[in-house]
């Protein structure tokens, strides 16, 4: 007897494909696969031709909705980016895909995609080509970095000072430092007479104002633009703009009071000189040593000033001092570090050729000695423009006022200086700013005014190795423990914003 | 020979005509270019019949019959009762039957000699069944579904079966009715033989998206293909049509 075991082929029952004709075994579609596959496209939801977004500075593609990745060209990076861009992907099944080299500088990355997706109940897998367009977006943290003056910014502080040189300046950039108060800035920028600091909210530009009114003397003005507004929602885009103006006056300049100032301040002479420039402005007779400050607000309420700017100033030769201690102090306050002196000194152009030696008293009794240079303003000889000058009487008037002592060898003092300072890095807008020595003036003062120092930072700086032999330069200098450890410079010294850092 | 037609943008023809092979039931609405169809080729041989049944067109769907009778469900009204008696040829029987499975239609399928019918009629149907169209009848279920009527198409000549039908089936059922079955499609690949044409002993209509391939098909089973296969026109027709679609 013979066996006859099932048979396999009627175990699957065939049937014809309806649209060819070739066996199958049946299906809900009752086609072939090579037929559903004409008549069904399971890639149709998916878009073959897609936009990604790249930043062209820092190299990088963002991934949607707002992060930005760094990768190269066919990396596995990029891919995944690609894919996570691709649409559609999640309702079939991604079997493989790759990159189809493509010339880097074409703008065009091309994937090629195969996918399993199911049709009438059959899987169908499919292969194609998506094409990706590479468009250039700036991402946020380039644009600020470029952040060009119409672009990102939403507030803008513009510091200013109406001054021929720009002591003040560096002053208040050192403070900035300081307080690490550039730390919020998009960007920063030196305008002709200030700086400009943008920032990206309006309360970061307002703390900066707020920071500015309580270092400085100044009055601050606010505008708005408007960018563009909603009605429907009642939205407005508004750009900010804080003009800081800081006082005209400077340290060593000379000043003529109103009246009503001199009388707030105790009855102090008229002329008077600006010996500090801190929260207030410290003035100082110079023939009493009578002093008194002035803040902001009483400043800008009865604004004056400057008869005479330090580079007006004429040098002048000491030939005889002679200290004054018996003075009669009235009501008021009095500086106990300068010494009231009467000195007679000559003008240097007038060295030799006429010996008339003219007296006065200055406040420089304990630094000055015979035959020092010191920086005086001749009043006798000055024109002066100034309406509250013109009124007082000539006999109240001394003759010349010495502001400020000159002390020799300046280039050596320069150059063997034992501390140096940090400085903002600014993007400047003209090529004309430069600061004429003002900068070495700005540090002459901090070697001499140790109130001025404790506002600033110092670092320790390496002496050139020629001047450790050469003898020391007679001139006040800082302290070592004074000075902060060196500042390290190095090329990817950046703070937080991306500002470098420079000496 | 088979032909493709449309009733009001349905190609599910079965639903709505009756085709014996002595009579053919069309419903009754404003299709002018379908009854056209069918008269232009039947009305020479056979009478084609305007009706609705209780009131509805699925008229292929509501009655089930042979050339020796016709039975329609409990639903036809006496006046369409009436209508058929006058219309139909003097040979055939009708009769009306009380059945709860009234779509008559779907759940019977049969030539003049055998019929496939649902597993739950009634006993009191079958045998009315049997009387008025002398069939013998079988029980029976296709491919799982037991809407044998919907599902499979008879003549003298052959049948189709729905295509998922286990070949070991279609080989006991082919024993069981003395015929030749084949699993097939109509209307591009739809399983729903009987709703998607009719056929008599010598002409088929297939709905409108039925391919050459089925048509094909079609024509082989119910043998109807004037003078033998014709294999090459039949294969010029599938090139053709491939061609050209």
């Amino acid at each position: 007897m013979e066996f006859l075991g099932p048979r396999q082929d009627a175990a699957e029952q065939k049937i014809l494909c309806c649209e060819c004709g070739t066996l199958i075994s049946p299906n809900p579609a009752n086609m072939c696969v090579a037929c559903i596959r004409t008549r069904v496209d399971v890639s149709e939801n998916i878009p073959k031709q897609v936009v990604i977004h790249f930043c062209r500075f820092c190299e990088r593609y963002l991934q949607p909705p707002s992060t930005w990745i760094a990768c190269s060209l066919e990396s596995r990076e990029l891919l995944a980016l690609c894919l996570k861009k691709l649409k559609g992907l999640n309702k079939v099944r991604l079997v493989d895909a790759s990159f189809i080299w493509t010339e880097p500088h074409s703008k065009r990355i091309k994937v090629n995609v195969t996918i399993q997706g199911e049709a009438f109940g059959t899987i169908l897998q499919q292969q194609f080509v998506v094409e990706y367009t590479v468009h250039y977006q700036m991402c946020e943290v380039c644009c600020k970095q470029k952040g060009s003056d119409g672009e990102a910014w939403r507030a803008l502080v513009q510091i200013r000072q109406r001054t021929i040189h720009k002591k003040t300046m560096f002053y208040v950039e050192q403070i900035i430092l300081k307080h690490n108060m550039h730390k919020d800035a998009m960007n920063i920028k030196e305008m002709e007479g200030g700086i400009n600091f943008y920032y990206n909210a309006k309360n970061n530009a307002r703390k900066m104002v707020d920071f500015m009114m309580a270092v400085i003397p100044c009055q601050y003005k606010t505008s708005q633009e408007l960018v563009s507004h909603d009605i429907q929602s009642n939205v407005f885009n508004y750009k900010y703009t804080f003009f800081v103006e800081i006082t005209r006056i400077c340290k060593d300049e000379v000043v003529c009071l109103p009246l009503s100032v001199s009388r707030y301040l105790n009855h102090m002479s008229q002329i008077a000189i600006c010996t500090r420039i801190s929260d207030n402005i410290h003035l100082m007779d110079p023939l009493t040593l009578k002093i008194g400050q002035l803040n902001a607000g009483q400043y800008f309420r009865d604004q004056f000033d400057a008869i005479c700017h330090q580079k007006q100033l004429r040098e002048f030769m000491v030939m005889n001092i002679e200290p004054v201690y018996n003075t009669d102090k009235q009501y008021g306050s009095y500086s106990h570090k300068h010494q009231l002196a009467d000195v007679w000194v000559l003008p240097l152009n007038s060295l030799g050729t006429d010996d008339q030696e003219i007296h006065t008293r200055t406040h420089l009794g304990n630094i000055l000695q015979c035959g020092d240079y010191v920086l005086g303003f001749d009043v006798a000889h000055a024109v002066v423009n100034n309406a509250v000058f013109d009124k007082m009487k000539q006999s109240q008037l001394p003759d010349i006022i010495l502001v400020k002592k000159i002390y020799p060898e300046k280039v050596k003092r320069n150059k063997g200086r034992n501390f140096r300072l940090r400085r903002l890095r600014k993007g400047s807008v003209t090529e004309t700013v430069t600061d004429d020595g003002d900068y070495n003036d700005f540090l002459e003062d901090l070697e001499e005014d140790p109130e001025l120092r404790k506002n600033v930072n110092l670092y320790k700086r390496q002496k050139p190795q020629w001047m450790a032999e050469a003898e020391e330069v007679i001139a006040p200098k800082v302290g070592l423990e004074e000075l902060l450890d060196d500042l390290v410079l190095e090329p990817a010294d950046t703070d937080e914003n991306g500002n470098m850092l420079t000496e | 020979m088979a032909l493709r037609t449309q009733f009001q943008n349905s190609s599910e023809i079965g639903v709505f005509v009756k085709l014996t092979n002595s009579y053919c039931l069309v419903p009754i609405a404003e299709c002018e270019a379908f009854y056209s169809v069918f008269e232009g080729e039947l009305s020479d041989f056979i009478k084609v019949i305007h009706t609705t049944i209780g009131g509805c067109r699925v008229v292929g769907t509501l009655c089930v019959g042979n050339k020796n009778g016709l039975l329609v469900p409990n639903s036809t009204t006496d006046k369409e009762l009436q209508h058929l008696r006058n219309s139909l040829p003097d040979s055939v029987k009708i009769a009306r039957v009380e059945e709860r499975l009234s779509a008559l239609g779907n759940v019977v399928a049969c030539n003049d000699y055998v019929a496939l019918v649902h597993p739950d009629l009634d006993r009191e149907t079958e045998e009315v069944l049997a009387d008025t169209l002398g069939v013998e009848v079988f029980r029976q279920t296709l491919a799982d579904q037991v809407l044998v009527g919907s599902y499979s198409c008879l003549t003298n000549q052959g049948g189709m079966v729905h295509p998922k039908t286990p070949i070991e089936d279609q080989d006991e059922l082919s024993s069981l009715l003395q015929l030749p079955l084949v699993a097939g499609t109509v209307n591009r690949g739809s399983g729903a033989i009987g709703s998607g044409m009719v056929v008599n002993d010598w002409i088929a209509f297939c709905g409108r998206d039925t391919t050459a391939t089925e048509i094909s098909l079609i024509e082989s089973i119910f043998k109807l293909s004037d003078k033998g296969p014709n294999n090459i026109n039949q294969m010029r027709s599938v090139l053709v049509e491939s061609m050209t679609s």
